[in-house]
């Protein structure tokens, strides 16, 4: 079943400029369509500038388009009155997991607020709760009463994590969630995203510049570039036996996995 | 000093610690490397096993008042480590240049790259403004971007992240220096513009014969890059070997958990 339907979303960025009269505006997106089926992941590739978090925050809901619809669960999120339940059902983790904290709370605090907000807990049944999360993202119970600078980069994205679950969303927008971790990190928190998508049936929108994270937990791809969607695919395979000139090049800039295969030829001094 | 002309950077015993209130704690201990004309160090290790307390150490950048530097950096056969911050300001970004992480943060958003160029050229040589100028617009030619002298009017933030990393590598590359310490210069770009940066800083080694310092976590950026690999784990050198050897035999564990925590592609 269809669980998230983008269509035709175009959405510009205007700025005036101080003493001009012209206003600028900046396309951002441009006629973007695709779907997300339930229990699947959609990883959506593209080099930085091409509008992959735009399009993140349109799907939020935190920017409105300005032409397009967006279908969640069979409702418009811009409608004038959506259902309170659609919100809940829809989790963000975003890149930089320091900023997407607050530093003043505890870990406890920060993976219990989506619960005060929409779940009537006991303190013992929240407290309970949030060490189940804690334990599901594997981290232990005692690190309820740490403080975000307590932690590193990649237990703190764990912490997102478990506030992102916490109230059993349908969908999860993962916004370069790896990207500022170590490559031990990044595979141990892909491989964590891997269990719980089969566990809780989760989907999830990956967005990434990073072609190998990509293909470690999507099911089908798609590739932005400029503020369009170029290519969709319905599985890796298409993706890599694609010959658009984007992806030709994306593939192309892959860094080797051994020096031997190194693009780089030669190693010496000109003088 | 070294009797080996080839060698232009040496880290010798290198130590560096924090003194807090709780006493003094340990950030790395018992480095050393040395690092030769035209040859590229990979240092590798996860988030916070030193990597950037060793090559902030090398630049002497750390708070000399909250830190004790002990051992020896020699750069040309001239011993950096407490050498006066006058004398240090000289050598930065003229014999030894950093590039770093994150490029937004490298420069500042109120003065135009242009400004921020002139600047660093004047301040190591003789030039007058219009000859800066010049070699700066030479030095952003020769990393490919397009239209340096409009590129010189313009501020930081109106440039995207893997454009201005390539200004940086163009002001640390234009004098020319024996040592680029690059951390992590290609963490924050997208693939494409990676690999261009890349070929960039391979391209100023080989021009110049600089020495690359490369600091990442990232074993693709090691393997296309490095001649040979420092491997560093909880502020300690674990394991040093020619980037070939490390990535056929590797010898520590910790080794080889880094090389099969690599994300495989099916092609």
């Amino acid at each position: 079943m269809t669980l998230l339907q983008v269509d035709n979303v175009t959405h510009s960025y205007s700025s005036k400029r101080l003493l001009r009269r012209r206003k600028e505006s900046e396309q951002a997106l441009t006629d973007i369509s695709f779907r997300i089926e339930e229990g699947t992941c959609l990883g959506l590739l593209g080099p930085s500038g091409a509008g992959k978090s735009t399009l993140g925050k349109v799907i939020l809901g935190l920017q409105r388009p300005q032409r397009g619809q967006i279908l969640f669960q069979g409702h418009d999120l811009y409608a004038a009155r959506i259902p309170r339940k659609l919100r809940r059902d829809m989790q963000v983790v975003f890149q930089d997991s320091y900023s997407a904290v607050n530093p003043r709370m505890t870990a406890e605090s920060i993976i219990s607020e989506p619960l005060e907000n929409y779940e009537k807990l006991s303190p013992a049944e929240q407290r309970r709760t949030v060490a189940e999360l804690l334990n599901r993202v594997g981290l232990s119970e005692t690190d309820a009463k740490k403080y975000p600078h307590e932690f590193s980069g990649g237990q703190l994205q764990r912490i997102n994590i478990a506030r992102a679950i916490a109230l059993r969303p349908k969908l999860i927008i993962l916004d370069e969630p790896v990207s500022s971790l170590d490559m031990v990190n990044q595979t141990l928190i892909l491989k964590l995203l891997n269990e719980l998508k089969s566990e809780y049936g989760l989907s999830y929108l990956f967005i990434t510049h990073d072609i190998k994270a990509a293909f470690a937990i999507s099911d089908t791809l798609g590739v932005l570039e400029k503020g369009k969607l170029i290519e969709l695919y319905e599985s890796k395979n298409q993706f890599l036996t694609s010959s658009h000139p984007v992806v030709t090049l994306m593939k192309e800039s892959i860094l080797a996995n051994h020096p031997r295969s190194r693009s780089l030829p030669t190693r010496t001094i000109n003088r | 000093m070294s009797t080996d002309n080839r060698s232009v950077l040496k880290v010798k015993d290198l130590h560096v610690h924090v003194n807090s209130s709780q006493g003094m704690s340990t950030l790395v201990q018992d480095i050393n490397f040395e690092l030769e004309k035209g040859k590229v160090l990979g240092i590798v290790g996860e988030s916070g096993c030193g990597k950037t307390v060793t090559s902030m150490s090398i630049l002497q950048l750390l708070d000399r008042k909250a830190m004790t530097i002990d051992g020896s950096i020699t750069l040309k056969g001239q011993e950096l480590n407490g050498l006066r911050e006058q004398e240090m300001r000289k050598m930065r970004g003229k014999d030894i240049a950093f590039i770093m992480q994150n490029p937004m943060s490298a420069f500042t958003p109120v003065f135009t790259i242009g400004e921020q160029f002139v600047e660093t050229i004047k301040s190591h040589t003789a030039f007058n403004t219009k000859q800066a100028k010049e070699l700066a617009i030479e030095a952003l030619l020769n990393v490919n971007l397009p239209d340096p002298a409009k590129l010189l009017a313009k501020y930081p933030f109106h440039l995207s992240g893997g454009m201005l990393q390539r200004v940086m590598i163009a002001m640390a590359a234009c004098l020319h220096p024996a040592v680029i310490i690059a951390d992590e210069p290609t963490t924050a770009l997208d693939v494409h513009n990676q690999l261009l940066v890349l070929r960039h800083l391979d391209q100023i080694r080989a021009d110049y014969g600089t020495a690359i310092l490369l600091i990442s976590h990232d074993l693709g950026v090691i393997a296309e890059m490095a001649d040979d690999v420092v491997v560093m784990q909880q502020g300690r050198i674990i394991e040093a070997a020619n980037v070939f050897e490390l990535f056929d035999h590797p010898q520590h564990e910790y080794t080889k958990t880094l090389l099969n925590a690599r994300l495989q592609l099916p092609f």
